[in-house]
């Protein structure tokens, strides 16, 4: 079984219905404060998959996910050691990070994700919504690039609630490069099914309607929608019209279906590990 | 309070063409304001006074405090390249999170986590860089708007350079204590009252004087002096203050009721303990005990299942919001959430929020009083506060409503609510009850103690004038409160608190005070008291209200755990001193005692108040002729204020953290429809929840205050009846709670000052009557409340009083959320019901309000018929017949089938005439009649619904594919809009 540690404290605010939607997809899910990891209570050698949930650590204060981007990168751990050894040494053991909205801004800011050039720089921007607001709505997301391997050819309707979702590349080379690679994996979509150019469909204004990254290596992942709070077909904003309609929403196009794919992702990658 | 240069500083800005999109908002403000700023570039400074090196700095920053794509970061040299700039930043001592984490942010990047002061030395401030050039009024107009200067110092500029300080708090000489002589004449004492904050009235006054005189000789002996210290008399100000002590709804009333006396003993325990106790025996009697706290602590606590609680309360923060908008909701949410994480043992899981606004008219033109904001600036920055505190707390702000009437345009209302859950049982026993013991410690945690704050209580006690000072005012901070409340979970349920509260009001003084009641007594140190800054006397440390602050009991065996705990979770608790029974109320600073009060008189030593109240009855005048053109009224109807979408403020509030919200506050396949209850999970575990609902109607209390509280009452409830909950029937497993929430104006009769407070208060004991009614019949209790009670906003000679308004917020567990019902309609061909009954009710109604109209009978509640309708549509919900279900308000039955028709993108062919004579056409479309909800059910199950039902509802229509309403009156076709143009006319900017 793929087992997860999924962190808390600090902000973050969506570590339970994170962990419940690891069960769902049959994964194991340890919540533990960040403070425990800190402290050494729990270790990354015993999990898979190291998720960032939803929230605002630290207040984001300085822009989302820059306080904890900065302990990972310049932390350190109770005995002394770096916390960004230990996330090389995790990803190096084939290991997956996952980060959702605020989790991905911190991936984003640590240059874990995309991460093209392997020095894990910073080279896209989660900015402000063009809106220049937070905003909690519904978006159609389908999979693109590297996400139709990982997701299947699927669309998700999964809410975005953020202030600061607009993906910016840091140039256009990252940007052709980001694409020629698929690793926008998720992508807004408008009521054409196309990329979503206009808000709202692009909640945010993120440059090629981009809702997620992989990154070059394919272990870690993040994305600005919020698949834990759709877990099940009461969640969804149109669910009673679906029921009355007779519509059957299965749960591969629920968010639990995403949490399936990497967890799938995270046991495949696991397995090869075990088999070499 | 002074400013200093800072020794560093460090200026993010947005890099030369990324999209500035905080600049662009600033611009489009001054353009409202009638500035021609051209661009507006925002950066943000840090002012710095930490040893650090430049090198150090320049290294770090642009890493630390930068976004490496869209910022840059410069250090020491701060330009502004536009024509003119705006700088500003906290006051000395306001809350600034943001120069905090900045601060913290560097010592972990430089690995100075101990080497720095522990006290914050890093200030935060916001640079307006403006491109075209402004007359020094504009400038101001402009900085004004942007910031507020009971909060902020503004600064102003033109050309490149900007000097940039750091906000310094002065430290007071060392304190000496200081005692008040109360051998004073009665005038002396009234001004000695007046001048240090206290709003005590003179019988108060005395009988404090009358209680230290005859403790002279006890106070001597051990070695006080006999007059109260200064310290002793802002304690008993702020605890007999009207916001902590209630004194106005506890006071004995003369009340004359169409010309007969009544006396009333305590509105509050004869009308609302007295119906939920009424309540709690019809259960009690029957083996049921599911009110597990009621007005006893915090928060009420009822049964939600074997195994967990449900805890609800609901708070206001009016005075605060006037003044600091954005701080004083924050602060508002902030301090309801405490509440409920600060009942019993403490710990509860906050679950969700609500919010409930009253506002002035947003185009308010009159000229603005002294210390006046704009209700507009109001509006925007309560919503501002009430996002920054809820979204950052990680709790759903699930329900609400916004009110807007000229009278909230001196206070506006803010009313914050929260629901959360706590497991029945913790290692240490009982969750829901405090078990405090004579040596457990007294344990503060959280934020640490400023001068922000002082007099809140007195202060929200009184009217609200242009002469206020920024102590006053505090500033939450989410993340704080939100690693105190993890914490507080985390340590109560390892058994580590045996009882705790939260420090709101009277801040040390009224928290442990409280708490002291447990033991019979308390003895605090101040100086073991974490401060913000040196130089606090020791009764403002005592008094501070500085914010995220929870005093918890903790046994000396837990003590070092619950320390180490606090320890790895980076949140501060300190030991400041333990419980006893000593009988009072010990604060020393550095051994030196500073009060010493008895417990006794300092919680029952309040003298009762007798107050003069009065109403009488008006029969309803005629409504003048009403020809209308049914299509216009119904899209001039949509687009009021008080009617049209609220998607632009829900919006901004995170409404489905935590993966429970079932029933949101906008649904259907438009994702525009309005709800009128929320529905939240409790867990994921199981189906079971809660649904939540709020309802206020101060427009009917002019007309009828009984009836308008008992209109907001019935509101609330079916609301939950639409959404598919059971009311509470004896010998089902109910588990239901209420919150009442009280606003008036100043009630309190004085022939000069006040000459209509008879009439005010008479019109709040009617409604304290009618909850008392309301609440007894549907058997409903209330389990906490609040009544905030002198909303009155005065200056320049002008007062502004807001209409009394009740708030009632309902919850009801439902089993299962699977079968809750949303408003929209959801198919074409199903058929559409009016549930209850439509009488000829225009007075207060929406529509003579815009026709600028008066008279009309104002809606009552029938509520033996509004029950039988409610018991018949539950059986219909039993058997899953209710396909939408969607409650008449504002603007009466023709705009609740337009929210219907909107939010499931349907039409409807509608025909009104079946609703019977009883109604003129306006009143039938129109009016505002009570407990009527419209209901769609498939057309196979119609006959089946309208059996149930009987002479409950009656058949409208059906749903349409034509996207198009239509109201017929018999055969003749009234109105028909297409559904894109009631959208149209609905969906305003409603902020």
């Amino acid at each position: 079984m793929v087992r997860v540690l999924v962190l808390c404290g600090y902000g973050f605010n969506c570590e339970e219905e994170t962990a419940a939607g690891y069960r769902l997809a049959g994964a194991e899910p340890t919540v533990a404060h960040t403070a425990d990891w800190f402290d050494g209570l729990v270790q990354l050698a015993d999990f898979e998959i190291l998720h960032f949930p939803g929230g605002f650590s630290f207040g984001d204060d300085l822009g989302s996910g820059q306080v904890f981007a900065n302990r990972l990168k310049n932390g350190r751990f109770a005995n002394g050691g770096r916390v960004w050894d230990a996330i090389l040494a995790f990803l190096g053991a084939g290991g997956h990070i996952i980060g959702i909205c605020n989790g991905f801004q911190i991936l984003v800011r640590a240059g874990l994700v995309p991460n093209l050039a392997g020095i894990y720089a910073q080279e896209v921007a989660l900015a402000p919504n063009g809106s220049g607001k937070f905003e909690d709505r519904w978006v159609r997301c389908q999979a693109t690039g590297l996400g139709v391997g990982l997701f299947g050819e699927r669309e998700f309707d999964l809410p975005v609630r953020h202030g600061e979702g607009r993906l910016e590349f840091a140039d256009p080379q990252v940007r052709d490069l980001a694409q020629e690679r698929g690793l926008v994996v998720l992508t807004y979509l408008d009521a054409d099914g196309g990329p979503a150019v206009q808000y709202p469909a692009n909640p945010n204004g993120a440059d090629l309607a981009a809702a997620a990254l992989l990154s070059a290596d394919g272990q870690v992942f993040g994305m600005m929608p919020h698949p834990e709070a759709y877990l099940t077909f009461i969640n969804h904003p149109d669910w009673g019209g679906r029921q009355r309609r007779g519509e059957v929403v299965e749960v591969a196009d629920t968010g639990v279906g995403l949490f399936c794919a990497w967890v799938a992702a995270a046991a495949g990658k696991a397995a090869a590990k075990a088999a070499a | 309070m002074s400013l200093q240069p800072a020794a560093h500083c460090v200026q993010v800005r947005i890099r030369q063409g990324q999209r500035d999109v905080a600049g662009e908002q600033v611009q489009a403000l001054a353009h409202d304001l009638g500035l021609d700023t051209g661009s507006v570039r925002v950066s943000r400074l840090y002012a710095l006074n930490l040893p650090i090196s430049i090198d150090e700095l320049t290294t770090i920053a642009p890493i630390a405090l930068a976004d490496g794509i869209v910022e840059a970061a410069s250090i020491d040299t701060v330009t502004a390249q536009g024509a003119c700039h705006v700088l500003i930043g906290r006051q000395a001592g306001v809350t600034d999170d943001e120069g905090r984490t900045a601060q913290q942010v560097l010592a972990t990047a430089l690995d100075r986590q101990h080497g720095w002061p522990d006290t914050q030395h890093v200030f935060a401030q916001r640079l307006y860089d403006i491109q075209n050039p402004l007359t020094e009024e504009q400038l101001v107009r402009l900085g004004t708007a942007l910031g507020n200067r009971l909060v902020d110092r503004i600064a102003y500029g033109t050309g490149v350079h900007v000097q940039v300080w750091a906000p310094l708090v002065v430290a007071e000489p060392t304190h000496a204590l200081r005692h008040i002589d109360l051998n004073i004449g009665d005038l002396a004492l009234m001004e000695l009252s007046r001048a240090n904050c206290w709003h005590l009235n003179l019988v108060e006054l005395k009988a404090i004087r009358s209680h230290f005189a005859a403790m002279a000789a006890q106070r001597v002996t051990s070695g006080l002096a006999s007059q109260p210290t200064e310290c002793e008399m802002e304690i008993l100000a702020q605890t007999w203050s009207e916001h902590c002590k209630h004194k106005e709804f506890n006071a004995d009333i003369d009340f004359f009721h169409n010309g007969t006396s009544r006396p009333v003993h305590s509105l509050f325990k004869t009308f609302i303990r007295g119906a939920t106790e009424v309540i709690r025996d019809k259960y009690q009697q029957i083996g049921q005990d599911w009110m597990l706290t009621v007005f006893s602590d915090n928060a009420g606590v009822v049964e939600l299942d074997a195994d967990h609680l449900f805890v609800l309360k609901v708070e206001t923060h009016n005075s605060p919001s006037a003044l600091d908008p954005v701080g004083g909701a924050m602060t508002g949410v902030l301090g309801n959430n405490r509440d409920a994480f600060g009942t019993g043992k403490g710990g509860a899981r906050l679950l969700f929020n609500t919010n409930v606004l009253c506002f002035g008219p947003q185009d308010y033109a009159k000229p603005l009083l002294s210390g006046q904001l704009h209700p507009a600036r109001i509006a925007r920055g309560v919503v501002h506060g009430v996002e920054q505190a809820g979204n950052k707390s990680g709790v759903p702000t699930v329900n609400g409503a916004i009110v807007f009437d000229e009278r909230f345009s001196g206070k506006p209302l803010v009313f914050c609510g929260t629901g959360a859950i706590m497991p029945r049982h913790y290692p240490n026993g009982p969750s829901w009850q405090k078990d405090i013991a004579v040596g457990d410690h007294i344990v503060v945690i959280g934020g640490r103690v400023g001068r922000d704050g002082i007099h809140g209580a007195t202060f929200s006690s009184g009217t609200l004038d242009d002469k206020v000072s920024s102590s006053v005012v505090q500033i939450g901070s989410p993340f704080v409160q939100k690693m105190a409340s993890d914490f507080m979970t985390e340590a109560c349920a390892l058994g580590l608190v045996s009882g705790c509260t939260d420090n709101g009001a009277g801040g040390l003084s009224s928290s442990v005070g409280e708490l002291a009641q447990a033991t019979g007594g308390a003895a605090i140190e101040l100086a073991q008291v974490p401060l913000k800054y040196m130089g606090l006397q020791p009764w403002e440390i005592l008094l501070s209200e500085s914010q995220e602050r929870m005093t918890l009991a903790v046994r000396p065996a837990d003590l070092g755990e619950l320390l180490q705990l606090a320890r790895r979770r980076e949140v501060e608790a300190t030991a400041i001193g333990m419980f006893n029974q000593s009988g009072e109320l010990h604060a020393t600073y550095a051994g030196e005692s500073i009060a010493r009060l008895s417990l006794n008189f300092l919680h029952n030593g309040v003298p009762q108040k007798h107050m003069l109240a009065e109403w009488t009855d008006r029969a309803p005048l005629p409504v003048g002729p009403l020809s209308l053109d049914l299509g216009a009224t119904l899209l001039a109807l949509l687009a009021r204020p008080n009617i049209c979408s609220r998607e632009a403020v829900i919006r901004q509030y995170d409404h489905e953290v935590k993966g429970k919200t079932v029933v949101k506050p906008l649904m259907g396949r438009s994702g525009l429809a309005p709800q009128d209850a929320a529905v939240v999970r409790a867990g994921f575990t199981g189906w079971h929840g809660v649904a939540v609902s709020s309802a206020l109607c101060p427009k009917f209390g002019d007309l009828d205050p009984y009836a308008m509280a008992c209109g907001a009452f019935d509101e609330a409830i079916r609301a939950l009846v639409a959404v598919g909950v059971r009311l509470p029937l004896l010998g089902e497993q109910p588990s239901w709670s209420a919150c009442d929430n009280f606003c008036v104006p100043n009630s309190a009769y004085d022939p000069v000052h006040n000459p209509d407070g008879k009439q005010k208060l008479g019109k709040l004991v009617r409604m304290c009557e009618a909850l008392y009614d309301m609440s007894t019949f549907f058997d409903v209790p209330m389990t906490s409340g609040k009544d905030s009670m002198k909303n009155d906003f005065v200056a320049d000679g002008v007062q502004i009083s807001v209409p009394p308004t009740v708030l009632f917020t309902l919850v009801a567990r439902m089993p299962d959320v699977r079968t809750a019902v949303t408003s929209e309609f959801k198919y074409v061909g199903d058929q559409v019901f009016l549930v209850g009954a439509t009488y000829d009710e225009l007075g207060g109604s929406e529509l003579l309000t815009m026709l600028s109209q008066t008279g009309g009978a104002v809606p009552a509640v029938r509520k033996e018929q509004a029950k039988q309708s409610y018991l018949r549509l539950m059986a219909a919900h039993a058997e899953r017949l209710v396909v939408s279900a969607h409650d008449c308000s504002d603007g009466g039955l023709a705009v609740a089938l337009a929210e219907c028709c909107i939010g499931g993108e349907f039409g409807a062919a509608i025909d009104v005439a079946p609703l019977g004579g009883q109604a003129s056409l306006p009143a039938l479309v129109f009016g505002e009649s009570h407990s009527r909800i419209v209901v769609s059910v498939r057309a196979s199950d119609a006959p089946r619904f309208a059996e149930l039902l009987d002479d409950s509802a009656t058949l409208l229509g059906q749903v349409t594919a034509d996207l198009t309403l239509c109201i017929h009156f018999e055969t003749e076709l009234k109105c028909a809009l297409s559904v894109a143009d009631l959208t149209a006319a609905w969906r305003q900017e409603v902020l």
